[in-house]
């Protein structure tokens, strides 16, 4: 386990470096936050009723969604890892003693805590100031705000689980390119980051929230508000914990398969 | 100690003509190839011997290398290190053995090389106190003092090339393959390169297996050549067996290594 947490660690003081990235993706996230609030503010003035969430609870999301963004950007890869396989660095990992795999989603968990990090803190701190509704209300409730912390940890591990399966899908198709555009898109439209779910029309978003792309930022932003409570939160948190371990056995899986037939590219 | 027999890997490559009409036939049916990378190779090496294993570019050395490391399954043949079948019990038998590939970094890039060390402490799960003394003796003998508070992509290569193995020594291992060690290095840091492998050698009796282009390095370090060409071992000697190649007793080390691979035909 320490050697986890030491891999976790290093990569989390790597990923500290980067300090004007950081401040570039405050400024980027916050300007982002303010404009989707506005822009649904004029759909919720166009028409209170048709709107699926109360209007505290959207800006709630929107700016946890933005504090949070590299804890659940399905768009953002590490290009290292993609290349330890194209390239046949790899070859360095697989002569320690530890998993790829194991390894791997360390790393992977270890940049986006570190990234989030650097970020959350001013975007939560300007955002609750700004007046309600347009601004990050408190919690629904005390039990509201536990269930959000737990949610959010299982998020976290759907996101890298989904993305270890494109990182390992590395190791079957030379150019990795292609499963990760349709995949990115595909998350983007049915994990809620670019309108909360609840927008999605009936049908398409019952069949979405059945997907792994839901138990992502889906369930905590919205318990947070208090949009998922009693039996719907309790059905999305099992949810979170099925497909988190589908997504984990599938993805060691492709391990176990791809490095049997590793050739290793370059002499 | 290290025992192989009859080991063979075949690799199939996509193989077509150039141009445009045959890139469009590939795409229906694509004709491959079969390299035998490794073809039947068979050696021994007893503990704390320094082995340089030679042979021309795609000879088969690397993948070689490979599979002692554990990363390459081969299509067949027996291979024990230490006791261990080295693809299969990956995670165990690691511990056994340092690799360097001269060709790429094991260091993380943006961090000083010390953490980099320190993190392979912990995933080599490496007792604090043996770990300051390899840690000392390894900055000593390689000089890495003014190296380990600096970030790996500010190092030159030389000082790059030294961390490496040092970090690939940090668990003390019984076994070391270096895979083209002083590939791209000036005199200064081969020498040191060198000398460095002889005292890991001396001290700790560290059984290596070298591949290089630099016969020079071979000289220095191995007492023994095993020569590989088209996946075969074509020759098992000394250095004297290739010096003895040279009638003439003016040919530099580069022109015997040329005889000695045309001899063999490869």
């Amino acid at each position: 386990m320490k050697k986890y947490l030491s891999f976790f660690r290093i990569r989390f003081i790597h990923s500290l470096q980067y300090r004007s990235a950081a401040l570039a993706g405050i400024s980027t996230q916050f300007f982002w936050g303010m404009m989707n609030v506005l822009l649904f503010k004029a759909f919720y003035e166009g028409d209170p009723s048709a709107f699926p969430m109360g209007f505290a609870a959207l800006s709630s999301y929107v700016w946890l969604q933005q504090a949070f963004l590299a804890l659940f950007m399905t768009w953002f890869w590490e290009s290292e890892l993609f290349d330890a396989v194209t390239s046949g660095t790899v070859a360095y990992d697989l002569c320690r003693p530890v998993g790829v795999y194991a390894m791997w989603f360390t790393r992977s968990a270890a940049t986006r805590c570190a990234k989030a990090l650097l970020r959350c803190i001013p975007i939560l701190l300007v955002a609750s100031f700004i007046p309600a509704p347009y601004g990050l209300s408190l919690p629904a409730s005390l039990p509201a705000f536990a269930w959000f912390i737990l949610t959010m940890v299982f998020a976290l591990g759907n996101v890298v689980a989904l993305t270890m399966v494109i990182y390992m899908s590395a190791f079957f198709f030379v150019n990795p390119q292609g499963t990760r555009m349709v995949f990115v898109s595909a998350a983007d439209l049915l994990g809620g980051s670019i309108v909360p779910l609840p927008f999605l029309p009936d049908g398409l978003r019952q069949i979405c929230e059945c997907l792994p792309f839901a138990s992502a930022q889906n369930v905590p932003l919205r318990i947070y508000g208090g949009d998922l409570t009693g039996d719907a939160l309790l059905q999305a948190v099992g949810l979170q914990v099925f497909w988190l371990f589908t997504l984990t056995v599938l993805g060691k899986w492709m391990e176990r398969r791809g490095l049997a037939k590793v050739t290793l590219a370059g002499g | 100690m290290i025992e192989v027999e009859h080991l063979t890997k075949v690799y199939r490559v996509a193989r077509r003509r150039a141009g445009f009409r045959e890139a469009l036939k590939a795409l229906g049916k694509r004709e491959y190839e079969e390299i035998r990378a490794l073809n039947d190779i068979s050696f021994s090496v007893p503990e704390g011997q320094i082995v340089g294993y030679i042979g021309p570019n795609g000879a088969g050395k690397s993948s070689t290398i490979k599979v002692l490391s554990g990363i390459l399954t081969p299509d067949s043949g027996i291979c024990r290190v230490n006791g261990y079948v080295p693809w299969k019990e990956r995670k165990r038998y690691v511990r056994e053995i340092g690799v360097v590939f001269g060709q790429r970094s094991q260091l993380w890039w943006d961090v000083p090389v010390i953490d980099s060390f320190e993190l392979l402490r912990d995933i080599y799960a490496i007792e604090e106190a043996s770990y300051r003394k390899t840690l000392d003796e390894l900055t000593e003998l390689l000089d890495l003092s003014e190296l380990l508070r600096t970030p790996a992509r500010q190092l030159s290569l030389g000082q790059r090339m030294r961390c490496e193995i040092a970090a690939a020594l940090l668990h003390r291992p019984k076994l070391l393959f270096l895979d083209e060690p002083t590939i791209g290095l000036d005199a200064v840091s081969k020498l040191a390169v060198r000398h460095f492998i002889q005292e890991e050698n001396r001290l700790h009796h560290t059984t290596v297996l070298l591949t290089t282009h630099d016969m020079q390095d071979i000289e220095a370090l191995a007492s023994r050549i095993i020569l590989i060409g088209k996946g075969k071992v074509l020759m098992d000697g000394t250095f004297d067996d290739l010096r003895a190649l040279d009638d003439t007793g003016e040919l530099s080390l580069d022109e015997l290594t040329a005889r000695l691979y045309h001899r063999y035909g490869v």
